[in-house]
């Protein structure tokens, strides 16, 4: 067995990965107060540091120095596993995404990615899903009607978007004809899928919004009806661990649009040829981008009401993105 | 179901462009202990008492302890207790004076009607705004805290006034943020 490129790289590189997504999903929550603050025409946190850029450690240090509080009236276990199965789903999911092309690093090639998974598509879907049952049992565990309430929304929401989200990666998935997420960017050097996929990338964004509890969509959280929804009841690190996970989803799940839908590292490939790093340059770009979308539709829309909510996906994103799955495929089998 | 899901996405759309319109403009927010905070030139804060600065009576309170501000209150905030002006220690121009001055600035409403029953120009409302206190005691004002003057951390819109009372400066040209 070769343990350094077995062994050792992986690990390495899963390491640098969880770091940095960490970072990301911690200063996503300053970027967020941030850009938020921008759109209403505030300054946002300032006072930590240049910029407020110390602000998610400050807040970081309180709630770790917070009272771990568990209400007596909670299931202990599930409670206390809530916020690790959001935060490991939201991490495990990755781990199949590539980030950049392989680099010649101290004699070795590398490529800039944790698991080349040929069924990556499909591994994204799962452990997204997977994800929501941390939501789902933090606020069943609590006990507590709000964050039952809360539970129940995430629950229906969970039903209503998973379907328009996998309708919306088949078309992609048809075109490229593979599950893997580096023969997906591989396919984009000329051009990224958005402009060939479009309707399938709008259905995505919006799925992914209600994915990651994001305004429209944070129904589970309601915080002017339902307190806090599922996380009523935490406290301290606990909610900190569920807040960060929130975040870092954000994080991922733009990178999911940035490798699927618009291009990855690759796309232009005028600048991806220049350099290995201006592949993942490129590549962050597109996240950060994302992710500003993230927030600029968070300021622009109101929650929907979840009926609403059930009735666009099932009766409106659903059948069109099976619409736009069949025409694809029609193009795909004929042209 | 399916015009008003489009119509529903095209408003989002239309929403999001309002809002990045706003994104690049200069945000409104003052950073208050840092900038000063423009008031507007007829604000009332804070009271002043003030003594005569010329004249025949220069160095004297204004104040003569006719007690009209106190009966004139419309939240009876005031309280003045006057005395006789010996020979030798004159305080003020007329034959008393205000031995004890004290308002009460959990109750006063900043309405300006002592102001104007003043007899002598004693009192004025000035632009002092920040009065948070953690006493009630503290914030029962005596004379002497009264009679000194103020430095609000504010700035007059410069449209009617060229001075910032109480402090001689002229009022800094602001950028309009719009």
């Amino acid at each position: 067995m070769d343990w350094v490129g077995d062994f050792w790289i992986p690990l390495i590189k899963g390491i640098i990965v969880v770091l940095v997504l960490l970072l990301g999903g911690a200063y996503m929550t300053w970027g967020e107060r941030k850009i938020c603050a921008r759109f209403q025409v505030r300054y946002g946190p300032n006072m930590a540091g240049p910029f407020g850029i110390l602000q998610p450690l400050a807040d970081a240090v309180k709630a770790i120095f917070k009272e771990e509080i568990i209400p007596s009236h909670v299931d202990r276990v599930t409670y206390l596993l809530g916020p690790f199965i959001s935060f490991a789903g939201v991490l495990i999911t990755f781990a199949v995404i590539p980030f950049g092309p392989e680099v010649d690093l101290f004699g070795r090639t590398i490529g800039l990615w944790i698991g080349d998974v040929e069924i990556g598509l499909l591994f994204l879907v799962a452990i997204a899903g997977l994800a929501s049952y941390g939501v789902v049992l933090g606020g069943w565990s609590s006990n507590n009607k709000y964050s039952l309430l809360g539970t129940l929304r995430a629950a229906g929401q969970m039903l209503s978007y998973e379907l328009p989200l996998g309708a919306a990666l088949l078309p992609v998935a048809l075109l490229v004809g593979s599950l893997n997420l580096r023969a997906i960017v591989d396919y984009q050097g000329n051009w990224p899928l958005v402009v060939l996929q479009p309707v399938a990338f709008i259905i995505f964004l919006i799925a992914i919004l209600a994915e990651s509890n994001r305004s429209p969509f944070d129904l589970p959280e309601s915080e002017n009806e339902l307190v806090s929804g599922f996380m009523t009841e935490y406290g301290g690190i606990k909610f900190a661990l569920y807040f960060i996970a929130e975040y870092t989803a954000m994080v991922v799940n733009s990178a999911i649009v940035a490798t699927v839908f618009l291009g990855g590292w690759k796309w232009p490939a005028v600048i991806s040829d220049l350099h290995p790093l201006a592949g993942v340059g490129l590549f962050v770009a597109k996240v950060v981008f994302m992710l500003f979308v993230y927030v600029w539709v968070r300021t622009a829309t109101p929650r929907v009401r979840l009926d609403k909510f059930m009735n666009f996906a099932w009766k409106f994103m659903l059948p069109l993105a099976l619409l736009n799955l069949i025409v694809t495929a029609v193009v795909v089998a004929f042209v | 179901m399916i015009r008003d899901s489009i119509v529903g996405l095209w408003q989002v759309l239309r929403a999001m462009a309002l809002t990045l319109r706003h994104f690049f403009t200069r945000p409104v927010t003052i950073q208050y202990p840092k900038e000063p905070v423009p008031l507007y030139p007829r604000f009332r804060g804070q009271h002043q008492l003030l003594f005569y600065e010329e004249g025949p009576y220069k160095g004297l309170e204004r104040c003569i302890g006719c007690s009209l501000c106190a009966a004139y209150c419309p939240t009876h905030c005031i309280y003045v207790q006057a005395a006789e002006n010996k020979d030798g220690v004159q305080r003020s121009p007329g034959e008393r004076y205000a031995e004890v001055y004290e308002i009460n600035m959990l109750r006063c409403m900043f309405c300006g009607y002592c102001e104007e029953a003043c007899p002598t120009g004693a009192i004025v409302l000035r632009r002092e705004f920040a009065l948070a206190d953690y006493t009630r005691e503290d914030l029962l004002y005596q004379q002497k805290r009264l009679q000194e003057t103020q430095a609000p951390n504010a700035i007059i819109r410069p449209d009617s006034v060229d001075e910032i009372p109480g402090t001689g400066k002229a009022p800094r040209k602001r950028r309009d943020r719009s």
